[in-house]
C-alpha cells in the first residue's frame, strides 16, 4: 500500500501534532489528544433489505457484533464498527487490508465496500473533559445513557463533517475528512487549552 | 428549531438541507404531458398550516426525509424515511385543508 503520511505534520510545514501537555495544564490534564492512525478505514453499505446479511459480513471478518439500534456499534480496540446511517456501517482496523478481507464476504448482491483509509482522519479525545470538549464542537448529546460506548454519530462542526464513536466510557474516536483534519485538529487544541491538555 | 431524524434523533436545522416542497409529483421523464410538468414545476399549494416537505440530513446520515412543518409556528409534526412509500398520511392532510 502506498505510505501515508499525515495531514497533522506535513513536512516542511511547521508540525501541527506537538506531543506534550498545553493550554491550563498546572490543574491537571482533564483531555488527551491523539491521532490513531488505523491502518483501514472503510464504509460499507448494504442494498435496501440486505442489511442483515452486511451485518453478518461484518461478524464474519472483524468478529464484532453489531448491536441492534440507530448508530450502534462496538469495538474490540483494534478493530470498530458503528452504524452512521441506514444500512451503512464505517468499518476499522488498525492493520492495513481490510478492504480485500471483505472483497469475498460482501458481494456484490450485499452492498458495497468503499476503502477510506487514505481519505479520513481518526483522531481520539479522552479524558474526563472529552465530553465537555466535545459538546463545545457537537450539538448532540454526548451524556454516556445517550450515546453509549461503541455507538457512532455523524454530525459536524459547522462544514467540517464528523463521524464520532465512543470507544470508552471517558473516551471518543472523530472521524473527519482528511483535508479538513488540520484545522480540525487545530480547533479541538484551542478548545482543549482551558482544561489542559496532552497531545500524545 | 429542531428536526427529529428517525436514524439520527434530534438535531438542529443547521444540519439539513431542504429539499422542496414533498406535494410535487414529478411526471415521468418522457411524458410529453405539459399540464402535468407544468403543475410539477410551478404549482404550489402555499398553506398556511401543515406543509409537507422533503429535507435531506445533509450534515449526518444523508437520508432524505419527509417532513411535515407548520408553516406558521415552525412545528414539526411528523418526520419520515422518504425511500418507500409517497403518499404519506400528512400529504392527504395538507391537501385535505387546502
Amino acid at each position: 500500500m502506498v505510505e501515508r503520511q499525515s495531514p497533522l505534520e506535513p513536512a516542511p510545514l511547521e508540525p501541527e501534532l506537538r506531543t506534550g501537555s498545553h493550554g491550563d495544564f498546572e490543574h491537571g490534564v482533564d483531555v488527551i489528544l491523539s491521532e490513531t492512525r488505523p491502518g483501514s478505514i472503510l464504509q460499507l453499505a448494504a442494498w435496501p433489505g440486505q442489511e442483515k446479511e452486511l451485518i453478518s459480513g461484518i461478524r464474519t471478518v472483524t468478529g464484532l457484533a453489531l448491536p441492534d439500534g440507530a448508530g450502534a456499534g462496538s469495538t474490540d480496540g483494534v478493530k470498530s464498527v458503528f452504524g452512521f446511517a441506514p444500512g451503512k456501517f464505517t468499518v476499522v482496523d488498525e492493520a492495513e487490508g481490510l478492504a480485500s478481507a471483505f472483497a469475498n464476504v460482501v458481494t456484490p448482491d450485499i452492498g458495497t465496500v468503499t476503502d477510506l483509509s487514505h481519505g479520513r482522519t481518526a483522531i481520539r479525545i479522552a479524558g474526563p473533559k472529552a465530553e465537555w470538549v466535545l459538546a463545545k464542537f457537537f450539538a448532540i448529546d454526548f451524556a454516556l445513557p445517550a450515546f453509549p460506548v461503541g455507538a457512532g454519530r455523524s454530525t459536524m462542526h459547522h462544514d467540517v463533517f464528523a463521524q464520532i464513536q465512543r470507544t470508552g466510557a471517558d473516551q471518543f474516536d472523530i472521524y473527519v475528512f482528511r483535508s479538513f483534519a488540520r484545522s480540525f485538529w487545530k480547533a479541538l487544541c484551542h478548545a482543549s487549552e482551558e482544561v489542559g491538555y496532552e497531545v500524545q | 428549531m429542531l428536526i427529529t431524524c428517525p436514524y439520527c434523533g434530534p438535531r438542529d436545522v443547521i444540519e439539513f438541507t431542504y429539499q422542496g416542497d414533498g406535494n410535487r409529483e414529478r411526471p415521468q421523464s418522457a411524458s410529453q404531458d405539459l399540464d402535468a410538468w407544468n403543475a410539477y414545476v410551478y404549482d404550489r399549494l402555499n398553506p398556511a398550516g401543515d406543509h409537507n416537505e422533503i429535507w435531506q440530513h445533509s450534515g449526518g446520515c444523508r437520508a432524505h426525509l419527509r417532513v411535515v412543518r407548520n408553516t406558521l409556528t415552525h412545528e414539526i409534526s411528523s418526520v419520515a424515511f422518504a425511500r418507500g412509500d409517497h403518499k404519506s398520511v400528512a400529504r392527504h392532510k395538507t391537501e385535505g385543508k387546502s
